[in-house]
């Protein structure tokens, strides 16, 4: 088979620039097989993420052609070879070096979620009806692509009040647990920003795991936090009894 | 004096943040300690994260005659009876319960109609044992344990690579690494240390193991004194997918055919007829591995060289909700829709029955402070391991591990850290910066990877074996002299080279305990010593470095008790 080029950026936080690296391809590869070739033949100091090479892990996630994909998913057939192949690191994040970014805001962001409590007197008897819709934020693999490409965090970097799709997700999967008793509400409303997503379902496009995340995550507690904070009669009431 | 570096102290110190290590953490926390997770990857991108199929633990949601006694029973009859029977009693009794916590913690496992836990068939198992999440239960265990510890609040030091246990006499006190991102050192003092690194498959070529399993936990500890237990029995999992060449290696869970997947030869027959026909493809994996790897030598195997494996027979819709990722996986890697027809399978090397030798009940290894649990540790699974026998194994020892160190640690005073053992340490690692001319680390891991698929395999001869250690002996000379290029910045190649001194160790052991036992049993399968010998059936193999060599011996298998003979000796 013929060869490929790819034009990978090479650098940190000083700054850097793109290097062509031609590699030999091989049936079914994937970028991450070229990345890797690069490291074992050309440059052993180029820096990139990654575990499981088979989509579960979520570490090598990158932008390739402009599109950000995990790299261990990406076909190398499925690009036009005749051009050179472009992977940069993600844009949302700072970079640590080469592909490598600093995603350490995440697991920040993270920690101001309330983790799974059970409520009172829950039964552990429920259904596969119960958990259909939670299974589906629970295959989040946290490549944070999501947070990657959401305009909010990518072109505004509005990361100190906004929470980013990813922990919708999350916070979507306990709301909706059926045996959780806490109340993520207000901290949606007031801590993790929700009502900076303008629902543009970016985040959505770019999910590998293909997480309907804007409209079974996001929208779904967006109604919420309308209900709990802006029902009108709710507010009167609100108003009248003096209750917060 | 160790000011020079960045020191962090902890009650307890976990090397490790897979399902053991977390469930360590966690245990830990909740007996007060302070606690510190440092693992080489994100956290939750642990190996663990890979596991597919499921968590046995006799809950007897689906099968009602299922209990802890039939699940022990499997497991030792799966593990060739080398196991040690206190850790399969152990595991069997208390794994259900370790399931129910993780579901109060959030995890969410797929139902039974009646609103249970839903219970999978698997290898080796006589009921319908294992608890799933369609084939993606590993994420949910992961995910599930790293909330909890957060929530709970363990120190976590991400990318972080230890190279050495630090030691005050005879005691281990702490651990002194460098962080993948800066390549700065920094050190760990602790009053006990929880190994909970995984497993040694970066050493073979085919393999379903991701790049951290390069075997650091065991290597560390035998450096630290520790001894390692039945190093041979290394799994070859039957179904790792065999083309295209990129995921060669990569896992094909057996839910696959505890759903019902059948495997065929190039000629259409079903060849486990021949080699276990009461179990079928849920024979234990040791023997679904051999038979494969047999059809293919003698010409029997598909175009790229494994075998077909079918599940097409079932409804497309089911095949999509219960194995979701493995159809994903063959649609966008290998081009091949599972619900229409075959996957391409072949053996792939998948976990190490092997590891750090520790007390049944504790975790504690045969060093004063040191503990292991997981993958890392040896013992229960003997010869061979049966599927979802890991996870569990994880939640069950990774707890005991915790609790152990936890209580160890309370009773003891902060040891010292050791200045000399952390200058030896720094100026070992950033050797390969100062060789000039030196070998791409590369090209070593290549060769060692070579070498052990070919002479440490599914099948091995005392030729093969000894060739392989004298193989392994050039290589250490070769990794003495690697050079690598860059800064210390997130340097691939010199993270390589580190891990490389490792994976040499525990290939060594592997192969040294593989020339020495002259039987066939489990995973171990020699073509000079075909029969499984009853005298060997009495005895483990320990390894623990004398000087600079690796010094193996044989210990008697302990005595099993009378009441779990009598559980052995039923027949189901």
């Amino acid at each position: 088979m013929a060869d490929a080029t790819l034009r990978i950026f090479r650098g940190d936080k000083e700054g850097g620039q793109a290097v062509d690296y031609k590699v030999p391809l091989t049936p079914g590869m994937v970028v991450l097989d070229a990345v890797h070739s690069i490291q074992a033949h050309q440059a052993p100091d180029l820096a990139v993420r990654w575990n499981c090479k088979a989509a579960k892990c979520g570490s090598c996630s990158a932008e390739v052609n402009g599109k950000p994909r995990l790299m261990c998913k990406t076909r190398m057939d499925s690009l036009p070879l005749d051009q050179p192949i472009i992977v940069y690191p993600m844009k949302a994040f700072p970079i640590i070096k080469d592909l490598v970014t600093d995603v350490s805001w995440n697991y920040k962001v993270n920690k101001k979620i309330p983790a799974f409590k059970a409520r009172a007197g829950a039964s552990w008897k429920f259904y596969q009806s119960d958990v259909d819709r939670v299974q589906e934020f629970r295959k989040c693999i946290e490549c944070f692509l999501c947070q990657n490409v959401c305009h909010v965090l990518r072109e505004h970097d509005k990361k100190d009040v906004f929470a980013g799709p990813r922990f919708f997700v999350r916070t979507a999967g306990l709301e909706m647990h059926p045996m959780d008793g806490v109340n993520r509400i207000p901290l949606l409303k007031e801590q993790l920003g929700i009502g900076y997503c303008n629902i543009t379902k970016c985040c959505t496009e770019v999910c590998p795991e293909e997480i309907h995340i804007t409209d079974n995550a996001i929208i779904p507690l967006k109604e919420r936090v309308v209900d709990q904070f802006y029902d009108p009669l709710t507010m009167i009431v609100r108003k009248i009894s003096g209750a917060k | 004096m160790t000011s020079k570096y960045e020191t962090h102290e902890h009650d307890v110190l976990i090397i490790g943040a897979g399902g053991a290590g977390l469930r360590a953490a966690i245990e830990a926390l909740a007996q007060g300690a302070r606690v510190a997770v440092v693992c080489k990857s994100l956290l939750g991108k642990a190996h663990t994260v890979m596991a597919e199929g499921g968590l046995a633990a006799a809950m007897a949601n689906v099968d009602k005659a299922d209990d802890w006694r039939t699940h022990f029973r499997d497991t030792m009859r799966g593990g060739k009876l080398l196991n040690n029977w206190r850790m399969a009693q152990l595991h069997a009794q208390e794994a259900p319960d370790r399931v129910r916590e993780l579901e109060q913690w959030g995890a969410l496992f797929d139902r039974t109609e009646n609103g249970e836990i839903l219970q999978r068939a698997f290898g080796g198992h006589t009921f319908k044992r294992l608890c799933h999440v369609g084939d993606r239960t590993g994420l949910e265990m992961i995910r599930t344990l790293q909330d909890r510890g957060v929530e709970m609040g363990f120190d976590v030091f991400m990318e972080c690579t230890i190279t050495r246990l630090l030691k005050d006499g005879d005691r281990v006190s702490g651990a002194f690494g460098y962080w993948r991102e800066s390549g700065n050192f920094v050190t760990f003092k602790a009053k006990s240390v929880v190994i909970a690194t995984g497993g040694i498959g970066k050493s073979w070529k085919i393999t379903s193991n991701s790049w951290e399993c390069t075997g650091d936990g065991m290597a560390l500890a035998y450096e630290a004194g520790a001894e390692l237990l039945d190093m041979e029995f290394v799994q070859f999992h039957p179904t790792g997918m065999v083309w295209p060449p990129g995921v060669q290696g990569l896992l094909v869970t057996e839910a696959v055919r505890g759903e019902g997947g059948i495997l065929r030869n190039k000629n259409g027959e079903r060849f486990m007829e021949k080699y276990d026909p009461k179990r079928m493809e849920l024979s234990t994996r040791d023997v679904v591995a051999r038979s494969i790897y047999t059809e293919v030598k003698e010409g029997r195997g598909t175009p790229h060289g494994g075998a077909f494996l079918d599940i097409s027979q079932k409804p497309a819709e089911y095949v999509k909700r219960k194995l979701p990722s493995m159809y994903h996986q063959f649609k966008e890697l290998a081009d091949v829709d599972i619900t229409k027809g075959p996957m391409e399978v072949g053996p792939t090397c998948h976990y190490v029955m092997g590891g750090i030798r520790v007390d049944a009940e504790t975790g504690q290894s045969s060093v004063p402070g040191l503990f292991a649990a997981g993958e890392a540790a040896g013992g229960l699974h003997g010869a061979n391991r049966l599927g979802g026998n890991s996870l569990s194994d994880l939640l069950v020892f990774g707890r005991r591990a915790g609790l152990s160190a936890a209580e160890q640690a309370k009773k003891t005073a902060a040891a010292a850290l050791d200045d000399a053992l952390i200058q030896d340490a720094e100026r070992q690692a950033l050797a390969p910066f100062e060789r000039a001319g030196g070998e791409n680390p590369y090209t070593i891991h290549h060769d060692l990877q070579e070498i052990m698929q070919n002479l440490v395999g599914i099948f091995r001869t005392d030729e093969d074996l000894r060739k392989a250690l004298v193989e392994i002996e050039k290589l250490k000379e070769r990794v003495k002299k690697t050079h690598v290029e860059g800064t210390r910045l997130f340097n691939s190649g010199w993270h390589l080279s580190l891990d490389l001194q490792r994976m040499l160790t525990v290939s060594e052991a592997c192969t040294h305990a593989a020339l020495a036992r002259k039987e066939s049993r489990g995973a171990h399968s020699r073509l000079d010593f075909p029969k499984t010998e009853d005298e060997w059936g009495k005895k483990n193999h320990v390894i623990v470095k004398k000087g600079d060599a690796m010094s193996l011996f044989e210990v008697p298998k302990p005595d099993l008790p009378a009441d779990l003979q009598q559980i052995l000796a039923e027949d189901k």
